[in-house]
């Protein structure tokens, strides 16, 4: 049986790990790495780690902060923005990463998911899917870190890129990041029975109960907290404990 | 008293080196036989498709240096996609011959038709069904049920259930996620990516290799 993994999300600026609210209005929190180390030692299941600003710049900074990380952090290590090349996603698995998360470029040229997939194996390809709601059960697909709208529908591309080969899906909610007011639940709700690949939500967890209110409607397989860790709200044993006593399935 | 990490262009090997350095091994990374044949223990690492996998190990030439690394009865240890190149075949992309070096076959995870669980089978799961001691193991003081770090769509299907040395369920259905033939093993999960057990299994692995 399957485990919930709680994944600790360190979105990063240059040097620092930051913290914005709707992917905007970036404040600093600390040194990306530390924050790593900690969260593994406390218990997380996954770090990821995202370059916030990658894609602006179309390049991704963090192949020193992998290998740096990788050597005090045995547990999977996940990298996203800025990948535009298969010798991008190669310098990153190269440096220590385990799975590379793949948003703009997948979106504007799909075949790129096709092409990893193919030359890395499904598993360690991650569509990064980020999400606005539009009306009525509608999401679209926004890219540059919810810099830019689509037109893509957001059900339509998940199903999409599992067919490409993506091995699993990271959702943002953009609406939900960093407002702490829980995840969009209507959102994993409609995306999670149109694809059979596992789902880490991401996006607006401020307490641990927010996790449980979204499991208990959604068949979501990991769930993705930022300012919850950052901030202290509750540490990594007390999410996994709520989680616990819920009849959630965890590594405790 | 060197343990190589077989070097043949498949996924992340630098956290599986880390992690032997943490543990105080001295290790290399090498696609060179003759430090593969002299090494006190060897790991063949990798992620990916198995038909890609062995195509790799063929166009270096290490298939043969594995198995003759395999007759010196030295210490073996494959991890993910290196346990399941262990086998006789798999049916991933058609059929592929394997390294041959432990009886049994790889095949996908049976959810498809059934829809219970996802694939591929990303997640922390348990390993179970301690049938055979797992002391003087690689497993040697790890508990029962302890969460290992899974990503795979296939898993191999020894045909001795002597070999087994664990289970794990997923889908309504035990997997052997740790073979043990002699001094050949294979893990399906990562222990290079679970944590202080995993960082555990390393250590035991290395025990052994130094014995």
């Amino acid at each position: 049986m399957n485990k919930i993994r709680v994944i600790a999300r360190i979105d990063v600026k240059n040097e620092f790990a930051i913290k914005g609210i709707h992917l905007e209005g970036l404040r600093k929190i600390g040194n990306p790495n530390i924050l790593a180390c900690n969260y593994y030692k406390d218990g997380i299941d996954e770090i990821f780690f995202m370059d916030a600003v990658a894609a602006y710049y179309d390049r991704n900074s963090l192949t020193e902060l992998i290998q740096k990380s990788c050597r005090n952090v045995f547990i999977p290590i996940t990298v996203g923005g800025g990948i535009r090349s298969i010798d991008d996603i190669k310098n990153l698995l190269k440096s220590g990463a385990d799975k590379v998360a793949i948003n703009t470029k997948a979106v504007r040229n799909p075949d790129f998911i096709l092409q990893s997939s193919k030359t890395f194996g499904s598993q360690c390809i991650v569509s990064s899917i980020e999400a606005k709601f539009i009306k009525d059960g509608k999401w679209e697909v926004y890219i540059d870190n919810g810099r830019e709208s689509t037109g893509t529908d957001v059900v339509e591309w998940a199903k999409y890129v599992e067919e490409l080969g993506a091995g699993e899906i990271m959702l943002t909610s953009i609406d939900k990041e960093g407002t702490k007011k829980g995840f969009d639940i209507e959102l994993y709700k409609e995306v999670v029975n149109k694809v059979s690949i596992p789902i880490i939500a991401s996006g607006g967890m401020g307490k641990s109960t927010d996790a449980v209110n979204l499991l208990k409607d959604a068949d979501i397989d990991a769930i993705a907290s930022a300012s919850v860790l950052h901030y202290k709200i509750e540490s990594i044993k007390e999410i996994k404990q709520t989680l616990f006593e819920n009849n959630i399935r965890v590594r405790i | 008293m060197k343990i190589a990490i077989i070097d043949y262009g498949i996924g992340n090997v630098r956290s599986i080196l880390e992690a032997f350095k943490n543990q105080n091994s001295d290790v290399i990374l090498t696609k060179d036989k003759d430090e593969i044949l002299k090494s006190s223990g060897l790991v063949i690492p990798g992620v990916g498709s198995f038909s890609h996998g062995m195509e790799n190990l063929i166009n270096y030439g290490l298939d043969g240096v594995i198995k003759e690394y395999a007759i010196m009865d030295k210490p073996l240890l494959g991890i993910c996609l290196g346990m399941q190149l262990l086998f006789e075949e798999s049916s991933e992309f058609g059929f592929t011959n394997g390294l041959g070096l432990i009886s049994g076959k790889v095949n996908e995870l049976p959810t498809k038709d059934n829809q219970y669980e996802k694939l591929p089978h990303v997640s922390w799961n348990e390993i179970n069904s301690k049938k055979i001691s797992w002391n003087n193991t690689i497993l040697e003081d790890i508990d029962e049920g302890s969460d290992m770090y899974f990503v795979h769509s296939f898993a191999a299907e020894p045909n001795d259930p002597d070999e087994i040395l664990s289970l794990t369920e997923y889908s309504k259905h035990n997997f052997c996620s740790c073979v043990k033939r002699g001094n050949i093993y294979g893990c399906q999960f990562h222990p290079e990516k679970s944590g202080l057990i995993g960082l555990k299994i390393i250590s035991n692995f290395i025990s052994i290799c130094y014995r």
